[in-house]
């Protein structure tokens, strides 16, 4: 297990440079002149362009570029973005945000969604499956910008019960935007549980189980939805990656100073440090739980090993 | 000459007046001692500025309302633009509009206890002008002597091969604490207009030790300094500064910049009473924030000033009859109260209302006349058969009424339209400036300092042309130059303004642009707050502002 893991971390290393290159290659690949577009209507004068220019090394050929991104990383200098602020500040001060945003959507996909998914999948085309059936229905058809703005105004402005936006009160103000961050992923952790849910109450092993005498609780908790969790831990798994990489809409319309936020203005104005720094750290991310994710299999079924 | 320091006083005294007026008002309400500071702290909404808070790189809206909140320049702009020796200069004359002197006033400090002295702006101006520094307002003393020795060498193709021969500014002379002159490249009556500008503000000399961290940690002269360090997305709290030396101290005890990603946020917090200013209304909610807010929406007109220009290089549109048609054939009252919800005035000159030196109706071709421009442009022998192609960047909600142009140049005009509208900002521009539009195209501009000067040569005189400046219609006539240049050198404010409206008049007979609107500002305020004022930068002068208890 330990060597499988060693393996998995080392094999990251050339995907990091793999998509780090690619991501430069993209940012260098957008048309318009990003030094141009910092002066707007009026041209910043002749010189202040040409310096600027050299010290994002504009005029070299992208190969150039990247080797001397490269060079500055090996003496950990991730760069700055055009106004002159290290890439490494930006990340440090947005991470926490970012990252008590998943966590808070996290939470409550997983455990909302899998009580939801279960108690629909023990009892199907009851009442309550059906419940569940129509509400993740409707929350997953609707928009996230609609979703948002309308929790925002019900909840935040009318009710007054959660604060409008920001970050002020702590780990409460994360509470509606990540409930509204999570509305999709729990609507399809709730479908995906109640399905290997259901299929596997009709499984021999439950029926051996339930032959045994063993009581309702145990066979659902301890055979059923273990062996359900395996597709429900991929999806979060793959979801926390996802959310890591930041939720622009969320973080706009609830004005939290995330990492989404900085990487939709670095590609806006084509920053490429920036960009290639912050979706580096993302690909990692998405590297890191998928293992997480591989070895949690291990976990949950004594049948899968790694050797 | 002019602009002198008793025509600023008697302005200054009326401002005064207005103050203790308004004094009195609040107090009914608000319960405050007339004059006296109420005290107190308001928050106000900002989107994300675009560079460090340094005065001489804040060129946009954003970082200057802060910036503004934080320093006192030489001079300071009242409501309605005019000049006023409210701030540190005593007086800035001249005897031939080329060298200027600047003489402080005793006492000003910045917010470290260091006094401002006539070295604290030398210093500063020659920072920015430095062309190795990249500040964005460096432009803005190319017309002081000795500009061009700080700006860095470079090849054809744009490379820096060294560095500037000079570090200071010939130009740039402390005479002692208090006095300092500047001498000109070119004489420019307009001077004194200019320097209430972020680019001239001062800088303490803690500034030049670090001049990276002063970005986070800005330590200014003006009535409000900073609490703590300023933090991308999130914004910067202020205090009051209780040593400030000018007339306009701040009335409240503080104000919270709170950055907000989204405007609609900032509004939504506002009608909660969370937040207590927003200079922006989101579009939806321009026709019910009236009604909603009622004294508490505030609107008044702006610098901005939208126009569409022609490529001039192109033959299609070489001759002035088809400009001059083009503009007669739109009717802008439609589109501003169709697509923009009387949040737009129509243009009526190429210089905004908020400018002395505005006339009423001074563009002969912006009244609808369709059977006039029908003739001009059968007279110019133009082909209708093509289409026009109308240019505009995307993303920022010109779509709408550009189409509107379009509409109604088919039906006026009875040619085809083609949008081309798919290019972003980083894009656009450069095309602007290589002659790459085929057809009218959109452009803005917001003034920097309240002169006729401003909406003049930076966009259409000779020297302005791309890639020194912004006349991207391509636009020269010797004749405009030489009346901005005779405005320039005027020895009266008045005479200046002749001059200037002399070369609107040409400018307007020529038509390389059609003015479209000029701007309005909206904004409303919680009741938690009184005193606000959208200035015609846009911007809120929070020194004035009061906090009600």
């Amino acid at each position: 297990m330990g060597r499988y893991v060693a393996r998995r971390l080392l094999l990251t290393i050339p995907v990091l440079f793999g998509a780090s290159f690619l991501i430069f290659a993209m940012v260098y690949a957008l048309p318009g002149d990003p030094i141009r577009a910092l002066g707007g209507d009026r041209p910043l004068a002749p010189a202040v362009v040409a310096q600027l220019r050299q010290e994002f090394n504009l005029n070299d050929p992208l190969g150039i570029q990247y080797l001397k991104y490269l060079g500055d990383l090996a003496q950990g200098d991730l760069g700055t973005d055009f106004r002159g602020r290290p890439v490494l500040d930006t990340i440090s001060q947005r991470l926490p945000v970012t990252i008590k945003l998943t966590v808070v959507a996290i939470l409550i996909e997983a455990v909302i969604g899998i009580i939801a998914g279960v108690l629909a999948g023990i009892r199907r085309n009851s009442f309550f499956d059906n419940v569940v059936l129509v509400s993740t229905t409707l929350v997953v058809s609707i928009p996230i910008l609609v979703l948002a703005f309308i929790a925002q105004f019900t909840f935040g402005l009318k009710l007054g019960l959660f604060p409008i936006s920001g970050v002020q009160e702590g780990w409460y103000s994360f509470l509606l935007p990540g409930f509204v961050l999570a509305s999709g992923s729990l609507a399809y952790v709730a479908r995906l549980t109640r399905t290997s849910v259901a299929e596997n109450m009709r499984a021999d092993y439950v029926r051996t189980a339930r032959a045994k005498g063993l009581p309702n609780r145990t066979v659902v908790v301890r055979h059923t939805l273990r062996n359900s969790l395996i597709p429900v831990v991929t999806f979060v798994g793959a979801d926390i990656g996802t959310l890591l990489g930041g939720a622009i809409v969320t973080e706009s319309v609830f004005n939290l100073p995330g990492i989404g936020r900085a990487i939709f203005d670095a590609v806006r104005a084509q920053e490429g440090a920036v960009v290639v720094g912050i979706v580096t750290l993302m690909v990692f991310f998405f590297i890191f739980f998928n293992l997480v994710v591989d070895v949690l299999y291990a976990v949950l079924d004594p049948r899968i090993r790694y050797e | 000459m002019n602009l002198s320091k008793r025509r600023g006083a008697l302005v200054a005294a009326g401002i005064a007046t207005a103050l203790v007026l308004s004094a009195c008002g609040g107090s009914d309400e608000g319960g405050s001692e007339g004059g006296g500071a109420t005290g107190g702290t308001f928050s106000m909404y900002i989107n994300e500025p675009e560079n460090p808070l340094v005065p001489g790189n804040t060129t946009e809206s954003e970082g200057s309302q802060v910036v503004k909140s934080l320093w006192t320049g030489l001079i300071q702009y009242g409501p309605e633009g005019e000049v006023e020796y409210s701030g540190v200069a005593d007086s800035i004359e001249s005897e031939d509009n080329i060298t200027w002197t600047v003489k402080l006033k005793d006492g000003w400090t910045f917010h470290d206890g260091s006094p401002v002295t006539a070295q604290s702006f030398v210093d500063a101006w020659n920072y920015t002008a430095y062309s190795p520094n990249t500040q964005g307002a460096s432009y803005f003393f190319a017309n002081i002597e000795g500009y061009d020795a700080l700006q860095a060498p470079t090849d054809d193709e744009g490379n820096v091969t060294g560095e500037p021969a000079a570090t200071e500014m010939t130009g740039l002379v402390v005479e002692d604490d208090t006095t300092f002159t500047v001498t000109l490249t070119d004489p420019f009556a307009q001077f004194p207009v200019t320097v209430g500008y972020n680019a001239f503000f001062p800088l303490p000399e803690s500034f030049f030790e670090d001049p990276e961290a002063a970005g986070t940690n800005p330590i200014g002269n003006g009535p409000f300094k900073a609490d703590g360090e300023f933090v991308p997305g999130t914004g910067i709290t202020l205090s009051k500064y209780e040593d400030y030396a000018g007339e306009n101290a701040a009335q409240a005890d503080g104000v919270e910049y709170k950055i907000f990603a989204d405007l609609n946020t900032a509004y939504t917090e506002v009608q909660a009473g969370n937040l207590d200013i927003t200079r922006d209304v989101p579009p939806d909610a321009i026709t019910t924030a009236a009604d909603e807010f009622g004294d508490r929406f505030l609107e008044s007109p702006s610098s901005q000033f939208t126009y569409v220009g022609f490529p001039t290089y192109d033959p299609r549109y070489q001759d002035k009859r088809v400009r001059q048609a083009f503009s007669l054939a739109i009717n802008r009252e439609e589109i501003t109260e169709a697509i923009f919800n009387g949040t737009r005035a129509p243009a009526d000159s190429a210089i905004a209302p908020v400018v002395d030196g505005y006339r009423e109706g001074a563009c002969e071709y912006c009244e609808v006349d369709v059977e006039r421009a029908n003739e001009l442009l059968d007279e110019a022998g133009f082909d209708r058969s093509q289409p026009v192609e109308l240019w505009f960047n995307s993303g920022a909600g010109h779509d709408a009424w550009m189409e509107a142009v379009g509409n109604q140049l088919r039906e006026n005009l009875g040619v085809e339209y083609q949008l081309r509208g798919d290019l972003d900002f980083s894009q656009y521009l450069p095309l602007a400036d290589e002659k790459g539009f085929t057809g009218p195209f959109r452009l803005a501009w917001a003034m920097d300092y309240p002169s006729p000067q401003n909406y003049l040569e930076p966009l259409y005189s000779t020297a302005a042309l791309p890639p020194a400046g912004s006349n991207t219609a391509f636009y020269s006539n010797p004749e405009f130059d030489e009346l901005v240049d005779e405005g320039n050198r005027a020895s009266s404010n008045d005479e200046a303004i002749d001059f200037y409206n002399q070369a609107e008049d040409v400018l307007l007979e020529d038509m390389p642009i059609i003015p479209m609107f000029f701007g309005l500002e909206q904004a409303v305020h919680s009741e938690n707050v009184s005193g606000v004022f959208v200035d015609v930068f846009g911007q809120v002068d929070t020194s004035k502002v009061t906090v009600n208890n």
